[in-house]
Formats: C-alpha cells, structure tokens, sequence
C-alpha cells in the first residue's frame, strides 16, 4: 500500500483550502494539499460580485459589518465567529491585496468598493465581476511560490480514524491511475466547498457535490443548520447559471411583468438590495401570483450605461449573450431563485476544529474544516452576499493555524489499513457490478428535483417528508447502480457514482433538519410554520450519522454576544 | 435538432489502445452547448465517455477541446454556432499534449510552463501598513489579463508549439505578463531577461490562433508583443529575437521593403559563422526557385519612400510625448 506522511493535510483547493494550507505551511507544518480537480478548477472561481470588508481606517465600523451579517442570518448566525469575520476581515483583505490580488482601485488608487444586499454600506472589494477567480488565482500562485505538494486529481474516500476515533489522515485514490494510497497526518482539514448538486437545477458547479460534508458525517463528526439552503435571486432559467447580486448592486433593477419594481411592497428601504432570502421570496409570489413572465422576472441593467456594464458587469454579460442569448445593455434579462449555497455544514468552532475543546459536543478530534463545507455558524439562517470569500480567506487562515498548533503536539499515528480495503472493496463492488436498469444519472436527477421541489423557497411538512421517502429509495436504489466503464483510468462514471452516494447523505440531513425545524426562519420558509419562534428554535439543529435508520439529532444554543433577536424588516 | 457527435476516443485500458472515433446521435435545443451535448452521451448513450468538465459557465477552464478542428470551451460552444442545421460534430482532445483517457489531456507540461515564469508577485521589500497605491488604469487592464483561466486552448492551436516543444507558450506569456504590467511588482528586468531567451517571447511567429480561440479575449499574442516592446524598452540583452525586430524595422524605414538576406545576416551576426553557415542550404534552395531577392547595394529602396519615412518620424515624436 503506498503511504505518504504529513503533519496536515487538506482536502479542496478552493479559497478555503488554499488558504488554509498556506498558514499551516507558515506555522511550519508539512502539508499536502488533495483535491479532485485541480486547484485552479475549483468552484471558488464562480463567486462574482466581492468580498467584504469594513475597513476602519476609511470610516467603516466593523460593528456594522457584523450586525448586518447578524441581521441577514435571521439571528441564526453564532455571534462570536460573526465579530472575529467582520473584526478580522480588514487585516485579510490586505494580505490578499499584498499576495497580488488586483482589486478595483478608486481615483486615489486605493482600493475601491461597491454595494451588495442586505448592507447599507458599500463595503464589497471586487476585480470586475470575477472576484473570486481573481483571487483563486492569485492563492494558486502563492501555493506554486511556496512549493506545497498538491495531489491533483485524487478523489477522497474516507477519513481515517485511530483507536481513539481521532482522526488520522484519509484513504484516496489517483484518479489518472485509479489506485489507491493512505494519506497519514495528524490534522485533517475538509475544505471540500458545497452541495449545489444535491439540487436541480443549481448555479454550482458539477465538482460541487458535498463530498466535505459526508466524508466528515460519515467519520462521526456532525452537521449543522442542514435545512439552510440558499436561493439566489437571480439564475438563468434552464441549467440555472448564476447572475451576479453585483449587478443589483451596481444599480439594476427587479422589474414584474408590468415593469414594476416589485420590492417596493417587499422592501421599501433595501428595495432589490434586501437579503437574498427576502428577495428570492418576492420573486416566488410574483411569478407565483401570475406577474413572472414565463416562470421568471426580469433583471434591468439598461439604466446602467453600456461603459459601466462592460467595465464593471463584463463577465455577466457575457454569460447572458452566451447562455440568455440577451445583451444586457439593450434588454432586461429573464431571471429567477436558484439553489445556490449551502449555510449549513460540518460543525467547527471559531478556529475550524470539528469537536468541541470544551466537550459540549462530540466530534472527531484531529478533523478541522473551513469554507462552505464547514458551519461555525457564520450565516446561520442567510448569507449575505460577498460573505462567503470572506468566510473562506478569514476561517481558511485560522483553521490552517489551528491545525498547525495542534499537528505540534501530536505524533503520527500509523493505522492499519483496514478502511482501505473496505474502500477499495467498494470501488471493485461497484465496477463489478451488473446492473438493475438504475443509472447515475436517472439517480441524481430524480434527486435534484426532489429537493429542488420540495426543500426550496417554499416548504411544508407534506412535501418534505415525500422527499424523505425518496431520497431513502434511492439511497437503497444506489446499491444496485451499475457503469459501463469497468476500468481503472480516470473512470469518471465511477466518480460520479461515489459522489452520489455522498449527495444522498446530504440530501438526507437537510430533510432530516428541515422536518425538524418548525419555524419559518431565514432560508428555512415553511408555509405550515410561517412564524419565526425564537422560543423554541432560536437554536442549531445537530446532525449525526447513524447507520440504521435517520439521523440522531442533537441541539446547540445560538451564540449572542450583543445583538438580541429583533424583528426582521428591510 | 438531431446531432451526432463524432468523438475521438482512446481507452490506455484496452489491450493494444489506439484511438478511434465513435459517432452518437443526441437530440439537441438550439441554447444547447457542445458540453451539453458530451453530458447527454455520458448521461444516457454511455458513461464511459472521459472528460473534465465543471462551472458550464465558462469559468473553470476545464472543458477544453478540439471542435470540428478548433479547440474552444465545450461549455461556450453553442451547437448552432457549429452546426446551424444539426448535422455532425467532430470532437477531439486538445492538441500539443497528450491524451489520458478520450477527451482528457495530460496538463503537467503545461503546468510546468506555467511556473516558469515565476508567477507569483514579487514587490520589493516589505509591504506598506495598507494597501498598495497602483493607478485604477494599471488596475482595470491587467485586469483583462487576470480573466485568463487556464483553459489551455490557445496552447492547443499554438502553431509553434506544434514543431517547437520548447517554447514556453502563449498561456505562460500572458501569465508573464500580468506580473510585468504589475506597477506593484518589482523584478519587471529580471522576468524580461528570462523570457529573451530561446523558448521564450521571441519565439511567437503571430500567427494570432492563440488571439483567435481564446475564449476569455485574454489575446496572449498581444501581451507577447507587448512583452517584447517593453523587453526592448528595458533593454534586456541584445538576442537574435530583439535583433530581428531592430533590424526588421531599421531596413523597412530604410527601403520601404524587407532585404531579407540582410535581415538574416544582420540579426544572426557577422561573426555568428555555425548559424549563418546554417542559413546556406535553405538560400540555395530559394535561389533554385528563383526567390532570392537583390540584396545589399541591389536592393533600392521603394519609390515614395520619403512616406514611409515620414510615418516613422511621425510614430517616434509620438511616442516620445
């Protein structure tokens, strides 16, 4: 069997990982960085509009940051991680203008910002509207300066664990080659990114398939605020590609079919620059009451100017040429809410640990996760747009530090390879298999829509526990899946194949939390509960795997420090 | 709009693998792409179908791929811009490197390449308490350059790396460049040296493909002259590549037309006696087929030539103000 031997590891090269490997390697650790794609593919990429910050020394107050991110939450978010984000965000924002990110700059040549929803203040850095790649890029560079090895293209099967059920390393295999290798290591970080395509259609990318999540929910570590999914308000119709808030942010409007500016009566401070909950909402009741045209509203950029919207919304408009056949300089474009983030995640403290220093909960010690794998919990019920790079560049860091210190006072601890060979006598399970007429595919999209169905804007007990009983039929369907494809070289129907069985764990502890949450809160809309109940559900639903029957549940109180539940208006 | 696709596959699994092409017909929307055409054959003819593929949306890079002929971004190629009337698509890997597995190429060398030009910003010294102060002009046009993504494609069509495996190639370039232009960055000489030499910004022929297939309109041939412009600006060390476009110029607002046995002597140099010993058979071969032209004292310049001189008068005041 070949091993290979680190201090930590981490799993994703996306913004979270990146960055997080890179602070680890700062603190002195050896690191190796897996990834299934290579890092430049990651998903980090197709974050558009910026990231924010309150920067003091130009008049913002990091307070506001934080009680916006707060309010956005619907009050779910835990506010000690929620005043680290917003006090640290300015110090990371530096650093990341220093490695060489090219941030738009104002006149004096100092960086410059734009608005996005749910803040008063104009607080999001941005690189045109590709201010995610623009950064994804820039870590990649570092991750070539500092000569970190990074396994490109190998796939995760499971985390390993010691007699102590603390965490080990993980088994994974060579996609290119299909063999199999253990990774040993003292820390482990997850930063394997979202779920999107539990959901159909979804503005994630394909690679975007919760591996994070169930690779940790599988290895004892429980998930947290599943039932918070996020819809953004503005995709296209058909595959659901994303159209950035920082089109809105820039000025456009939402117009109905009578080119009304609808969120006058849903918002009439923030208008279309209310919190994406809020205004996915409104555009459901609008194309709901019969003002959407064709199963959509429309996004106006025209007032914009054709200058503004090439130098500043180049990317988007682009995208709706290619993929809308419009040009936003001459027609408003057809747009509608898209499943598009996941708040919830593997339970980490405020450094990135999946288990609790102070034992309130149990997790698996050694296993630290960052990013949108992971729920602190920063966004709680809603994400305010541009906090996700900032959760991935602040929490990635303090993860990779975290993990570093830890790594120093532990030794390596050889395992047997045991889990190995039951992956590996998955995969051979699987290419041997002959086949009950269930494909992947069929598989996937019947669970997509499903979810996309029954646990989006809109939700009642009815329609979630219908989901539950077919994400559980699947579940059982999956072990009859066959591929045609029996060999070992880059064999992506195989991939396909384990990551389904990873989005079906995922699909699970969303129902399972959904079900459970009797309260309309954030994201989390239940026409059965349309309330929200701070008596009784101003707290996290824990989730953990069992191997017979649902999930155990457990439950955290919410962290407030000094910003008491109010009522939510925008 | 029913559609074949015309895929070349290669499985290194089989016994004796070589390459073959395998035709599907799928049934296709006009907004289709070409990605989705591949995701309908993986999807319902055969799984077995090896490609990488992520975001659809043109932002990862990882869908590149030869189409009818031209590499492109399956997910930004529409069917109808292929095809208007269905009909037949043939799909290939990316060229210059190799094939894995179907639609999958082997990216090292290109990764490789990439490093080589050291990308990552090198300011000098420590870094201010704030940010750095850079012009928002600076800012906005590299980040025209910063859009690149990695794809491959204009690797794919570069018609130098086709015979030349050496070249560093235009993706690298562009990515120089970005560093180059970077008021912020600091070894501007140091990264222009490296690239004067052989394998590097000299060795572009201009072909513009790369220009032609990049789905980002990065226009890495452009950022190669660009790179070559301020190479000479900084006076990088006299090498064939400079020389050529010195002397190129020098004999054009001389004559007004190329001498080019002049141009080949001139740039190799005198004394450079292995290379332009080098140079006879290919002269010999020219002169066979009647294509050497007067050289030298025989080669007047061209009648009005006092234009063109003038035009070169007119570019140098403008680019000294």
């Amino acid at each position: 069997m070949t091993t290979f031997t680190y201090d930590v590891v981490v799993i994703g090269a996306g913004l979270a990982g990146m960055r997080a490997a890179l602070s680890a390697h700062h603190q002195g650790a050896s690191v190796a960085i897996l990834t299934k794609v290579h890092p430049v593919r990651s998903h980090s990429n197709a974050a558009q509009g910026g990231i924010n910050a309150a920067l003091t020394d130009r008049g913002d107050k990091w307070e506001e940051h934080a009680f916006e991110t707060v309010k956005g939450s619907d009050y779910l978010g835990d506010q000690d991680a929620v005043e680290i984000l917003a006090k640290e965000a300015g110090d990371d924002i530096i650093a990341l203008e220093h490695m060489g990110v090219i941030f738009n700059r104002n006149e004096e040549g100092r960086l410059g910002t734009r608005r996005f929803g749910g803040q008063k203040r104009a607080r999001t850095f941005f690189v045109a509207d590709f201010t995610g790649q623009a950064i994804l890029h820039v870590l990649f560079e570092q991750i070539l300066q500092a000569q970190l090895p990074v396994y490109e293209e190998w796939f995760v099967t499971s985390i390993l664990k010691d007699d102590h059920d603390r965490c080990a390393g993980v088994v994974a295999f060579e996609i290119q080659s299909g063999k199999f290798a253990l990774f040993h290591s003292k820390a482990v970080i997850l930063a394997a990114g979202g779920l999107g395509r539990v959901y159909e259609p979804s503005t994630n990318a394909l690679i975007c398939t919760g591996d994070g999540m169930a690779l940790a929910y599988r290895a004892g570590a429980p998930l947290m605020d599943m039932e918070m999914v996020q819809y953004h308000p503005t995709t296209l119709k058909g595959k659901g590609l994303l159209i950035s808030e920082a089109a809105r942010g820039e000025g456009a409007y939402l117009l109905n079919c009578h080119g009304e500016r609808f969120m006058e009566s849903y918002a009439p401070n923030m208008m279309e620059l209310a919190s994406r909950d809020v205004v996915a909402r409104a555009e459901h009741i609008e194309i709901n009451e019969g003002r959407g045209i064709n199963g959509c509203v429309l996004l106006d950029c025209r007032h914009l100017g054709k200058e503004f919207i090439h130098d500043r919304l180049r990317q988007i408009n682009e995208e709706a040429k290619i993929f809308a056949n419009i040009d936003l300089t001459e027609e408003p474009l057809p747009i509608r809410p898209g499943m598009h983030y996941q708040m919830g995640g593997i339970k980490t403290d405020i450094d990135g640990r999946c288990w609790d220093i102070q034992e309130k909960w149990n997790g698996v010690a050694g296993l630290f996760a960052a990013g949108e794998t992971a729920c602190i919990s920063l966004h709680g019920g809603n994400r305010l747009g541009a906090n996700s790079l900032l959760d991935t560049v602040v929490f990635g860091r303090r993860a990779g530090n975290c993990a570093a210190e830890f790594a120093k006072e532990q030794t390596i601890c050889k395992v047997s390879d045991t889990q190995c060979e039951i992956d590996r006598n998955l995969v051979q399970a699987i290419l041997a298999r002959k086949g009950n007429g269930d494909t992947v595919a069929d598989l996937r999209y019947t669970m997509g829509t499903t979810m996309n169905r029954h646990l989006s804007v809109f939700r009642d007990h009815e329609g979630m526990h219908t989901a539950q009983q077919i994400i559980k039929q699947l579940q059982e369907r999956w072990d009859g899946v066959a591929i045609k494809d029996k060999g070992r070289v880059f064999n992506t129907g195989l991939i396909s194949t384990l990551e389904l069985r990873f989005m079906l764990d995922c699909a699970e502890t969303i129902i399972a939390g959904a079900l459970t949450r009797k309260e309309s809160r954030g994201a989390h809309f239940r026409t059965d509960y349309l309330e929200r109940d701070d008596d009784h559900w101003l707290k996290h639903i824990l989730l953990y795997h069992s191997t017979e029957g649902p999930p155990r549940m457990d439950y955290l109180p919410v962290c407030i420090t000094q910003w008491e539940p109010q009522t939510r208006v925008y | 709009m029913e559609t074949t696709l015309r895929i070349r596959r290669f499985n290194p699994g089989q016994e004796k693998p070589a390459p073959y092409y395998q035709e599907y017909a799928v049934e296709l929307e006009s907004s289709d792409s070409v990605l989705d055409g591949l995701i309908k054959v993986r999807e319902k003819l055969d799984d077995s179908l090896a490609l990488r593929c992520s975001c659809r949306g043109a932002i990862c890079g990882s869908c590149g791929m030869r189409i009818n002929g031209q590499s492109a971004l399956a997910c930004k190629t529409k069917v109808v811009s292929v095809a208007p009337q269905g009909g037949t698509i043939q799909v290939e890997p990316m060229n210059n490197m190799p094939v894995i597995k179907d639609l999958v190429t082997d990216m090292s060398t290109f990764w490789k390449k990439i490093r080589q030009v050291n990308p990552w910003l090198q300011p000098k010294g420590p870094p201010p308490p704030s940010e750095y102060l850079a012009p928002a002009e600076a800012m906005k046009h590299l980040s025209g350059v910063m859009t690149c993504i990695m794809c491959g494609v204009c690797v794919s069509d570069c018609t130098v790396l086709e015979i030349d495996s050496k070249f560093v190639g235009p993706a690298a370039l562009a990515k120089a460049y970005r560093f180059v232009a970077d008021p912020r960055d600091a070894f501007t000489k140091q990264r222009l040296t490296i690239l004067n030499y052989s394998g590097g910004m000299w060795d572009c022929t201009r072909c513009m493909a790369c220009v032609q297939v990049c789905p980002k309109g990065v226009a890495p041939m452009d950022r190669i002259m660009s790179l070559r412009a301020k190479g000479m600006a900084v006076q990088v060390p006299s090498t064939s590549g400079s020389r050529h476009a010195e002397v190129f110029t020098d004999i054009i607002r001389r004559k007004g037309l190329l001498d080019e046995p002049m141009l080949a002597v001139r740039t190799l140099g005198l004394r450079n006696l292995p290379r332009l010993f080098g140079m006879i058979p290919l002269a010999l071969r020219s002169l066979v087929r009647g294509k050497v032209p007067g050289s030298g004292p025989l080669h007047r310049p061209i009648a009005g030539i006092h234009h063109i001189r003038r035009i070169f008068r007119h570019t140098r005041k403008k680019r000294r103000t």
